[in-house]
């Protein structure tokens, strides 16, 4: 994993609630066996329609998704942020996150920014009075910063130490484990006999 | 201090602990599917890794499969592929696998029950929210993405931070034909979408006690859709009668080396919940959904609410865009919606209890004239089950479609779909846009009531048919 220190891209207003998983990629878009090539899934109900926020210039090439509560909720699919990372999102910020998605986005490097509901309030509104308005993502400080003057927006955004430390290392979860090894086979050697097997 | 039944299971799994960091859970079980789990395979070969324990990993074809011509090669190439890769990599990895045409296959979380793999106080994992089907056993079951997949593969473990306990208890019984998924549409109408969030929920008090097994999984199969990480429900003797007999449940005096381990499996008197939620089980009525995510419900005795009815912002919008979506105008009462497609099946309605209930329904009447009624059983054994009690000729009878096992219409991945615009009546668990097809309108109810409402043609309970 690419190690993720701070990101400064167009802002992207999606005003939405609720925006579950089903919403982000429809199923019918999941039988690929890649990690690539899920952008064409990405909102695909809401990509025909003109007016949708990533049908219009200049959020179309936007990076920083600013989503309404409860994104990413629903299923588990981890497609949902391959599709938001390979349209090119690099960030998303909402006030509240589906936890699995929350959780997929920490180990594929997305970076999942939960804020207080009004700040995504005034993202939106600096978003769109502004289209354009670059915003910069500092994983370091767990900063924000949007726009300059009146409507600016500068606040702090919230990122468990576990993942926040991951994310700018880069590091491979699976590797740190694997250095657990010894604690896993002492563990394996105490489990009762009468667990289940299925070989 | 006394400790609830999630922190009791949790502490049995922690391989290592370290402040600031996640604990180390050891799984117990790992389900796979193939939609979620070739890249994870994929990225154990690039890695050049193993698998830790096949034996504790299990495999089986649902999300993708065709509920007609099970036996034939699958038509669409694309989900040929993904099917194809699954076994592939069960092959090269050594994964017990249970495909199409096997007498195991079916809904994963229909299978691992049925297999009497699931047992209480177990970790159990998949690449599918729905995990928390398995809580019912008194298990701390959940969903994961495939970066966590690949992870249980390598290493049978997962790094996991302790989430929060909750205890939701339902006291008094369920009135006459309400059923589990009702209490549950009511609980998850209660908290909204997000309610669960953070939390490990233990569904407790007379109405969960009073349920039989299949019931319970019904309510933490929905456990995701109000937000929660897990939910579970302490084993008791109703438990250890389901499992005891099933193919992998232990014998002789493992069974009761394992009894008696699972019979500590309760949360204690003086343990301390981080929240807790009460409701009365004997006031509920028949629920329905009228919007476009599972908090959108309402008595099926109620009419389609207004945006005005909703106090805050968000969920006046919320239910404006529902109500569009939807098609449905405000005011209308709930039973003169108009159905196009009823679906019984899926991982929260698709065991034989499910089909009993609906069969029990149906039985000497017919489905209404321009309805479509699909019955998908959640796995092969329950097909077989039905169709050794006669339940297949009652659907037949009644002019609906009997298919074989797989999540079939729960989320339209094989060609089970609803057409844009079409309303279906559905006993799965997930109402949101598209959910079903593109364009496709769902409203969640119980099986009764999806029976009832394949019967008149419009969202109807039991009490309704003459
Ligand atoms: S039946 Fe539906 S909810 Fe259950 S596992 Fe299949 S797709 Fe998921």
């Amino acid at each position: 994993m690419d190690k993720f220190t701070t990101h400064t891209g167009t802002g992207v207003p999606l005003k939405r609630s609720n925006v579950d998983t089903d919403q982000i990629i429809p199923a019918v878009y999941l039988k690929r066996v890649t990690r690539d090539g899920f952008e064409d899934g990405l909102f695909a109900a809401w990509r025909n329609d003109s007016e949708f926020v990533l049908n219009r210039e200049p959020y179309s090439t936007g990076t920083v998704l600013v989503a309404g509560p409860d994104f990413g909720t629903g299923s588990s699919r981890e497609h949902a942020v391959w599709a938001l990372q390979n349209y090119g999102f690099k960030v998303v910020i909402s006030s509240r996150f589906g936890d699995i998605f929350r959780g997929n986005s920490g180990k594929a490097g997305l970076l999942a920014a939960q804020v207080d509901e009004k700040v995504v309030q005034r993202l939106w509104d600096l978003l769109e009075d502004q289209p354009g308005t670059q915003v910069t993502v500092d994983l370091e400080s767990r900063t924000l910063r949007a726009g300059e003057g009146e409507g600016a927006v500068e606040d702090s955004f919230d990122i468990d130490d576990y993942t926040r430390w991951r994310l700018l290392e880069g590091l491979d979860d699976i590797g740190i484990t694997l250095g657990h090894a010894d604690d896993i086979a002492a563990f394996e050697a105490t489990r009762p006999s009468w667990k289940p097997a299925t070989l | 201090m006394g400790r609830t039944l999630a922190e009791k299971v949790w502490d049995e799994h922690v391989v290592r602990t370290v402040p600031g960091e996640p604990d180390l859970l050891f799984i117990d079980l790992h389900l796979i599917h193939e939609v979620t789990s070739p890249q994870a395979f994929d990225g154990l070969r690039l890695a050049g890794r193993t698998v830790r324990r096949p034996d504790l990993t299990l495999a089986t074809e649902d999300h993708n499969v065709p509920t007609l011509d099970w036996d034939k090669p699958i038509a669409d190439p694309v989900s040929r592929t993904q099917v194809e890769t699954l076994r592939r990599n069960a092959e090269e990895f050594g994964v017990r696998l249970h495909p199409l045409g096997d007498l195991d296959q079916g809904i994963v979380h229909v299978v691992g029950p049925q297999l009497g793999l699931t047992q209480p106080g177990m970790t159990i994992v998949c690449g599918d929210s729905h995990t928390s089907t398995h809580g019912a056993f008194g298990a701390i079951a959940f969903g994961i993405g495939t970066s966590e997949v690949e992870h249980v593969l390598a290493t049978q473990t997962l790094p996991q931070a302790k989430p929060k306990t909750m205890a939701v208890t339902i006291e008094g019984s369920l009135p006459d034909g309400v059923t589990a998924k009702d209490l549950v549409l009511n609980l998850i109408a209660h908290t909204g979408t997000g309610g669960g969030q953070g939390y490990i929920v233990e569904y407790r008090g007379q109405a969960v006690e009073e349920l039989s097994m299949e019931s319970r999984m019904t309510i933490c199969n929905m456990s995701i859709e109000w937000g929660a990480k897990a939910g579970l429900i302490a084993p008791d003797q109703t438990t250890f009668d389901y499992i005891k007999g099933r193919p992998e449940a232990p014998q002789g005096a493992a069974w009761d080396a394992a009894v008696e381990h699972w019979k500590s499996l309760r949360t204690d008197d003086d343990a301390i919940f981080d929240k807790e939620i009460v409701l009365d089980a004997s006031t509920m009525t028949p629920f329905v959904t009228w919007g476009t995510n599972p908090g959108q419900g309402v008595p099926l005795g109620a009419s389609v609410p207004a945006p005005s009815d909703f106090e805050d912002e968000q969920d006046r919008v919320a239910c404006e865009k529902a109500l569009a979506y939807m098609g449905l105008e405000a005011g209308t009462p709930m039973r003169e919606v108009k159905v196009d497609t009823v679906f019984v099946g899926s991982c929260t309605n698709g065991r034989i209890e499910d089909l009993r209930l609906a069969a029990q329904v149906i039985e000497g009447r017919k489905v209404a004239a321009d309805t479509r009624l699909l019955v998908v059983p959640g796995s092969v054994r329950v097909r077989l089950q039905a169709e050794e009690e006669g339940l297949d000729v009652i659907f037949k009878e009644a002019g609906a479609e009997w298919r074989g096992a797989g999540c079939s219409m729960c989320l339209g991945m094989n060609p089970d779909t609803l057409t844009p615009g079409e309303r279906s009546a559905s006993t799965s668990n997930r109402n949101f846009e598209g959910r079903q097809g593109k364009g496709g309108r769902t409203h969640l109810v119980s099986v009764p009531v999806a029976a009832a409402t394949a019967v008149r043609g419009t969202l109807s309970s039991p009490a309704d048919l003459d």
